[in-house]
């Protein structure tokens, strides 16, 4: 359980950074809170040649709050966003499923540019960033570019950025105040990851119908997913039991989740129609 | 590497590997061994240091990492005397094995200091990241919250 051997480099800039993630041609990763990377380095499944620490990089923690949506920094903190009193109201779904992140002491180190970069499929802030459309913010020595999270997400621990890119921000659309959501998890032990997570949101228009319903779902597929069909039953219909029954059915069908030692796939399945209707039902309160 | 930092209120320095771990080098580097390394990958809590006042485990993050920072450990909240926190769990036999006591400790301790006010319901929430095979979970709860009164008013440690 003793990491390989790598080097270290904490830049001052983030185009230091960068320059010194090109000059390794793959071989080196970011490190901030460390709170993914040091378990797969402890386990060797991680073997780096070069470390580029974030700690010293300016203005990476902030969580900005504007007409234009919330931002989040990459070095913010999942303590950080936990002790944001703005965020009950700017963005509700963020802070409820940023409670079920791991334990404590974690909470203090683990960022949120870490979680989405390292891309577990169980993971709540890829799946909020995944739900609600979030746009990442990337800086690599080709400059700065802007990737949907629909785009970001390719599979196991895996996303679109280069070897020589940082996540920066991670930047959720608008909230509008009426807006209805659930965040639902299940885990055998608080803090442990998800077998299943469903995170939800919609607007309701004049008739009290559905509109921009996002469905998205944790811990069942390679990568966090939206649930299309899910979300275009919903779209244009009141919401109550006989839809909750249809959509719950309509996301058990839609997902295909893998079995590992943790549950079979046809369990995470039904979790995920579970937590759906349960979701669902909590929103209309 | 050459790195500097505050131990336990001592001004410390050494030269590690960057690979070495924060826990490792508290305990090879500088020989204090309150701090117990059992899972090594972040999951039992036993290596829990307070880093800049904010419980953190040592065996997930790099000594290279606390350079300029204060670390404090279990060896550092108390003098000579058992602090109150330490006293109750004695008092409520709160460790049998005692090897998962110094990470119960220092978790504690950030907590009461940040949150004096917290409920049992916020202590086992934050105490859930810490495993004790024991089964000492009960009387663990009960010494911290017992030990809440001493953080009130005048503070910590």
């Amino acid at each position: 359980m003793k990491p390989p051997i790598f080097e270290y480099a904490s830049p001052s800039t983030v185009a230091e950074a960068v320059a010194l993630l090109a000059s390794k041609d793959g071989n080196a990763k970011v490190i901030s809170g460390g709170q993914s990377l040091m378990p797969m380095l402890a386990f060797r499944l991680a073997t780096p040649e070069l470390l580029v620490d974030l700690k010293h990089l300016k203005n990476l923690d902030a969580i900005s709050i504007g007409e234009d949506g919330v931002r989040l920094g990459a070095k913010v903190r999942w303590c950080d966003i936990e002790s944001d009193a703005r965020l009950a109201v700017s963005h509700p779904l963020l802070a409820e499923a940023i409670k079920h992140v791991a334990h404590y002491q974690i909470r203090n180190r683990g960022t949120v540019g870490g979680s989405v970069a390292h891309a577990d499929p169980s993971a709540e802030m890829p799946g909020i960033a995944m739900t609600c459309g979030a746009r990442m913010t990337i800086v690599g020595s080709a400059g700065a570019r802007i990737e949907a999270a629909a785009d970001f997400f390719t599979g196991p621990l895996q996303t679109s950025l280069q070897p020589d890119e940082i996540l920066t921000e991670v930047h959720l659309p608008p909230w509008p105040a009426a807006r209805r959501w659930a965040f639902l998890e299940f885990a055998r032990r608080k803090g442990d990851f998800a077998m299943a997570g469903i995170a939800l949101h919609y607007d309701l228009d004049g008739a009290g119908r559905i509109v921009d319903a996002h469905v998205g779902a944790i811990g069942v597929a390679d990568r966090p997913i939206r649930l299309a069909a899910v979300e275009a039953m919903l779209n244009g219909n009141r919401l109550d039991d006989r839809l909750i029954a249809a959509a719950s059915a309509k996301a058990r069908q839609s997902v295909d989740p893998p079995s590992d030692i943790h549950a079979p796939g046809a369990y995470r399945a039904a979790l995920v129609a579970t937590l759906l209707a349960r979701g669902l039902k909590k929103s209309a309160v | 590497m050459d790195i500097k930092f505050d131990l336990n209120g001592q001004s410390v320095s050494a030269d590690v590997e960057p690979r070495t771990t924060l826990a490792d080098c508290i305990r090879n580097n500088f020989g204090q061994t309150g701090t117990h390394l059992a899972c090594e990958h972040g999951v039992c809590g036993a290596c829990t240091v307070l880093v800049n006042g904010e419980a953190v485990r040592s065996c997930l993050m790099l000594a290279v990492q606390v350079q300029g920072d204060q670390v404090v450990t279990v060896e550092g909240l108390s003098g000579d005397e058992l602090t109150p926190l330490q006293a109750a769990f004695r008092k409520h036999h709160a460790l049998q094995c005692g090897f998962c006591t110094p990470g119960f400790i220092t978790t504690a301790h950030a907590l009461l200091s940040h949150e004096p006010g917290a409920d049992e319901e916020r202590i086992r929430d934050v105490l859930s990241g810490n495993l004790c095979r024991c089964t000492g979970y009960v009387p663990i709860v009960e010494a911290v919250l017992e030990a809440r009164e001493s953080y009130r008013g005048s503070g910590s440690k």
